[in-house]
């Protein structure tokens, strides 16, 4: 199909199809990246797509009380800065007095209140309160502003998540259960690959309809025994049934189905002439599977990994079956679904913590995309 | 943590040690005990015989013992647990699936799961091809389908967050931070509580999977799409065809058999779904799917019974498509060498 750049009615509406629904696959992640960036009380009272605009908001503050006041030209005057006292500044665009209307009055100009009083507010907040008598003894006149706050950003989520939340601990965890149940299988399943493909073996096609049929059965299947004979050999060996070793082995056992088929698949495409011309030189199938084969299928076994890496990473079911739900050891996926629990409206805690889990994931797609890609298509298309 | 990650490290180094200690061993042991060369002709043959009779199982032994141990022997031993009671010390026969098929919340995840096998594979197999011919099209169409691949990278729990934040409800009033609300106020309806709405709750949850999914399906059927010889389309569009009748008469037939892998693929995978109700709904407000009734009585009601027996219907399910998958790959295999 050729690809043309010119421009013409239909094809921009082509483009803006496409458009419409990268944005609408896109738009989700971004709420969550955006919103774990964003202060705690901006998330809560307006859109995180109002992030990047500068915001109105009205607040209330209270201008200097009477012992400020100095006498100028027989008149009695308050001056300083509103926000003097408050943290968060911003540019005010109106103000009105006490609780009243904040939109009553314009900045910049002196405005004439009851008792002869002025007041003029500039947009940084300076003021100038001015009154013929003496100010009465007491607090500060109230005054409610409407400021814009240009778009702040805060990492200030990440920091307190990551300590006080134990994503930061998760995340060593789940990275403890997801590397070696990524390593453990590949070399298992590359052999047995190797031997599917290439052996001569009674029966390998009953092996291969096996792992075709392994490749489809749920997990659910699976849990209760393997959980009962974990709690077995826990008590035999007197370890906690619930420990490392134990999820990467599971890992292992489901992970294999689909690595012997995608490696089989590909070992078997190999050039017959290669594998029967090292025979002939006399060599062993062990020696032509770790000199050859093995060399050879670096893409494969790369693709394999990215899959189970994700897949583990991602996995809450295993993790949660097999390692508990105690605070300890929870994986990432776990800690996300606990928060869910406890916090539940504090959307600064779940974006973020949210976003944590989802950035390996996500650098590792990037940056091997190309693999993955190729993995996928070799594991559903081909196959055989 | 430094003890934790060391730890790691050993047994990465133990595992993979072992299994290339495993590997090398046995090979080394089966040439030794049976050698090729260094002794007289005949005996060699023999040997060489016996080694490739033998080899084949060292290669393949731990594979099949971990399939054996974590697949085969429990889905046995879950057959026969359905059958028996709560903690697995009385036969109780059909007790199980009786109980299943009357049982209220069971009545309402079985809907659900069809809901979702009726909806799910559909919307991404459909999705999926037209992006994938959209995408075809333009310029920035690898930039566009890497974007919507994006989500399958994402885990179903931090999935469920991202959508619990754009299905999120203020109250009448407030300030809508979800984006849906947010769209619904803006054309000036009424703010609702999706996750609880009735029997739509359940699409609501969907909508999950096929953001997720639509991106496999995407690669997949573009990948196929590139595939059908351009002479074809060419013969098709001077014989005055226009784009949509190239597309369903003749790019679509071609393509059929990648569906349908597609299609299974998917439906598998919605049987299996457990983290997006679990997360999202927890099977509350008529949402229950079986995975997740399943892992509710394994856990909440530790009745290893009733969960088999639910295990059981699920695979019961996915029978067909394992039987197609086998039979598909029989005849490749034949075809093949």
């Amino acid at each position: 199909m050729f690809k043309s750049m010119a421009l013409t009615p239909s094809r921009t509406i082509l483009h803006l199809i496409v458009l419409a629904l990268v944005l609408a696959w896109t738009i989700p992640t971004a709420g969550i990246l955006v919103s774990s960036l964003r202060d705690k009380n901006l998330i809560s009272s307006s859109g995180w797509w109002t992030a990047l605009s500068t915001s109105e908001r009205a607040v209330t503050l209270r201008l200097k009380g009477a012992e400020a006041q100095i006498e100028e030209n027989g008149q009695f005057v308050i001056k300083g800065n509103i926000f003097e006292d408050s943290e968060d500044r911003g540019t005010i665009s109106s103000w009105g007095l006490g609780t009243r209307d904040p939109r009553a009055n314009p900045v910049g100009s002196a405005v004439t209140l009851e008792d002869g009083q002025t007041l003029a507010i500039q947009q940084n907040g300076d003021y100038v309160f001015t009154s013929p008598t003496r100010f009465e003894e007491g607090r500060g006149q109230r005054v409610s502003l409407i400021k814009t706050v240009p778009p702040s950003f805060t990492t200030e989520n990440y920091n307190s998540v990551l300590h006080a939340e134990g994503i930061g601990r998760s995340f060593l965890n789940s990275l403890t259960v997801t590397i070696p149940a990524t390593i453990i299988p590949i070399l298992i399943a590359a052999f047995a690959a190797y031997a599917l493909a290439w052996m001569q073996l009674p029966a390998r096609g009953f092996f291969v309809a096996v792992i075709v049929g392994l490749l489809v059965v749920p997990l659910q299947l699976s849990l209760i025994p393997l959980l009962t004979i974990y709690n077995q050999a826990g008590q035999a060996l007197g370890v906690t049934p619930k420990g490392y070793v134990g999820i990467w082995l599971a890992h292992t056992g489901f992970g294999l189905p689909f690595a012997i088929y995608l490696l089989r698949s590909y070992i078997a495409g190999l050039p017959k002439d290669l594998i029967e011309s090292a025979k002939v030189d006399g060599a062993n199938d062990f020696r032509i599977f770790t000199r050859i084969v093995l060399p050879l299928s670096l893409p494969v076994l790369a693709s394999f990994a990215i899959f189970q890496f994700l897949w583990v990473w991602n996995d809450l079911l295993v993790a949660m079956v097999f390692l508990g739900t105690d605070n300890e050891q929870l994986v990432l996926t776990g800690r996300l679904n606990a928060l869910l629990g406890s916090r539940g409206g504090q959307w600064e805690i779940l974006t973020t913590s949210a976003f944590i889990t989802i950035v390996v994931p996500l650098v590792v797609f990037f940056s091997l995309q190309r693999y993955f890609v190729r993995g996928l298509l070799a594991g559903s298309v081909k196959g055989g | 943590m430094l003890e934790q990650v060391l730890y790691a490290l050993v047994t990465i180094l133990v595992g993979v040690g072992g299994c290339l200690a495993y590997f090398y061993g046995s090979n080394l042991l089966l040439d030794r005990l049976f050698p090729a060369d260094a002794v007289k002709h005949d005996r060699a043959i023999r040997n060489l015989k016996v080694q490739s009779t033998v080899r084949p199982w060292l290669f393949l032994a731990p594979a099949l013992l971990f399939l054996t141990l974590y697949l085969i022997y429990p889905a046995i031993q879950t057959l026969i647990w359905s059958f028996f009671n709560k903690d697995a010390s009385a036969f109780v026969g059909l007790d199980n699936y009786v109980w299943a098929f009357q049982d209220e919340q069971f009545r309402q995840s079985i809907f659900n799961n069809f809901l979702w096998l009726l909806v799910v594979p559909a919307a991404c197999t459909l999705l999926g091809l037209i992006i994938a011919v959209l995408t075809d099209r333009i310029w920035w169409g690898a930039i566009a389908r890497s974007l919507i691949f994006l989500p399958l990278a994402i885990s179903f729990v931090g999935a469920s967050v991202i959508w619990k934040f754009v299905y999120d409800y203020r109250g009448e009033g407030q300030e809508q931070i979800g984006l849906l609300n947010a769209v619904v106020t803006w054309f000036g309806g009424d703010p609702q509580v999706w996750i609880s709405m009735p029997f739509w709750n359940n699409f609501f949850l969907m909508v999950i999977l096929v953001w997720i999914q639509t991106g496999f399906a995407t690669v997949i059927l573009g990948a196929a799409l590139r595939g059908v010889p351009e002479d074809t389309l060419e013969a098709a569009s001077i014989d005055g065809a226009g784009p949509f009748k190239i597309f369903y008469r003749i790019m679509v037939p071609q393509i059929m058999p990648t569906i349908i892998v597609v299609w299974t693929t998917i439906t598998v995978l919605v049987l299996k779904v457990f983290d997006i109700v679990l997360t999202m709904t927890n099977g509350q407000w008529g949402t229950q799917v079986l995975a997740n009734l399943m892992y509710d009585w394994m856990f909440r009601g530790f009745d290893y019974g009733k969960s088999a027996a639910i295990a059981i219907i699920i695979m019961v399910a996915v029978l067909p498509i394992m039987i197609w998958n086998i039979r598909q790959a029989n005849s490749e295999q034949k075809g093949g060498h």
